[in-house]
């Protein structure tokens, strides 16, 4: 635990001297949102159309953070020098792991009043709670998978190509149970007072068997 | 009354590594005292940097045995990475981060005490650049800092490959004490300057294409043989 606190704490004064990641993901969300506004053709929209515009666009904007998560490592020697210390190579997971789950939250701090105010029918305020509990359970699943395959894409000429390929098809369970869950928080017409039991649920035991099966190979990813 | 013989720091017995089809080291056998010093020689690519990056548990070798401190890698790699300090051809220091962050990174990592920091800033004589990034800092310093950051954690196994690369003489003297013979390391050294590494070794190895062409003591090693490896 100790390790993976040194390990954040040097990645985010990292992204805060450098701002690599987050303006980056933000901005993609909000150039997102307004390509839909005009795409849709639509002021407004809610519901499950609602949910799936929001959940893809955060999905596509991690896509960029995920790509960038171990470039410092590669690039300047990151790995070796946490390879040659004598820690646990787990610390270095659970640090990245967090370092996006951080990222994530920072850019739906921005993006999802922005989401409300140029694209959502229905007013933010009543899903809020409801909303904030599927993307913290979101989050976790896009830390945890976002993780693993950039410490896979990293080793890779072509990881900006690899990252996406190798993690979309593994993010779609969490995409799907995520817009479900979103879904009828954000209908027009009575939405739901809490997101479905069931989708959170089927998001939490996602999260929980990517956290586990990261666990079980993410030495062997750090290896020659 | 028995005497024990002091097992050796470094014991390398049929070392072989590859990369794809590429043969990088092949029958590697040597076997290194602690306290001395191993100057690995041979022209570019002839695997001299492999060696050390398997000797820092970096690579998996994938034939022979490698033994550092009676622990064989990279099986025990965990409790030898304390007792090695590698300094190579990448100065493993953060750009943006400023020297004497990536060294308390370092520090923590390893568990060392921040006033260690500030000691092998100051053996370096880099505690007034100290607070810059290091992207703003010129080749011999950054070496210099990579300097700092390999005897950080006082390792007794040096992994030096090119040490004394991008410094000039008085910073080559300078990082002397920190990691030439006065250091009291165990030492393995590669150099471009073959007759400067010969005269700092206890033992040199040869290498040509991956196979050792030459192990034994550096006056056995005449120029005769130095002009033939190095041809």
């Amino acid at each position: 635990m100790r390790t993976a606190l040194v390990v954040l704490r040097k990645d985010l004064r990292l992204e805060l001297r450098t701002w690599e990641t987050l303006p980056a993901m933000v901005l993609f969300a909000l150039v997102t949102f307004v390509i839909f506004h005009f795409g849709l053709n639509q002021n407004s929209i809610d519901g499950q159309l609602a949910a799936g515009v929001l959940t893809v666009t955060l999905l596509f904007a991690a896509m960029l953070g995920i790509n960038r998560l171990f470039v410092a490592e590669r690039e300047q020697g990151g790995f070796d020098a946490f390879l040659l210390a004598p820690v646990d190579r787990s610390a270095m997971l659970l640090a990245k792991a967090t370092a996006m789950f951080l990222f994530l939250a920072g850019l739906e701090v921005i993006a999802v009043p922005a989401f409300g105010l140029f694209l959502l029918g229905p007013s933010l305020g009543p899903p809020l709670p409801g909303l904030i509990l599927v993307l913290v359970l979101a989050n976790l699943g896009l830390s945890v998978i976002g993780t693993l395959v950039s410490a896979i894409a990293v080793h890779t000429r072509a990881r900006d190509l690899i990252g996406p390929m190798l993690g979309l098809p593994l993010l779609i369970p969490a995409l799907i149970a995520t817009a479900r869950a979103a879904g009828p928080l954000l209908a027009a017409a009575h939405p739901a007072a809490a997101p479905p039991g069931r989708w959170l649920a089927i998001l939490a035991l996602y999260d929980l068997v990517f956290a586990l099966l990261a666990y079980a190979v993410f030495d062997f990813l750090l290896e020659d | 009354m028995s005497v024990v013989a002091e097992p050796p720091a470094i014991e390398l017995r049929g070392l072989a590594r590859y990369f794809g089809e590429r043969t990088a080291l092949r029958d590697v056998s040597v076997s290194l005292p602690a306290g001395a010093t191993l100057a690995v020689l041979g022209r570019n690519g002839a695997g001299k940097s492999t060696l050390l990056r398997i000797l820092a548990s970096l690579l998996r070798p994938h034939a022979g045995d490698v033994v550092v401190f009676g622990e064989p890698l990279p099986r025990r790699a965990f409790a030898v990475r304390a007792k090695l300090g590698l300094l190579g051809h990448e100065p493993l220091l953060y750009r943006e981060l400023t020297g004497r962050e990536n060294l308390q990174y370092h520090a923590q990592l390893h568990r060392i005490d921040a006033d260690r920091v500030e000691e092998v800033l100051r053996a370096v004589q880099m505690e007034r650049r100290a607070a810059d990034p290091v992207r703003l800092l010129s080749r011999g310093m950054v070496q210099r800092l990579a300097v700092a950051r390999a005897v950080l954690h006082r390792p007794a196994l040096l992994l030096l490959d090119e040490p004394r690369a991008n410094l000039d003489p008085a910073a080559s003297q300078l990082v002397e004490p920190l990691i030439g013979r006065q250091s009291g390391c165990t030492r393995v050294l590669t150099s471009h300057d073959p007759k400067a590494a010969l005269a700092e070794a206890d033992l040199v190895l040869a290498l040509k294409d991956g196979r050792p062409a030459f192990v034994g003591e550096p006056a056995q090693f005449s120029d005769a043989r130095l002009q033939e490896l190095y041809a």
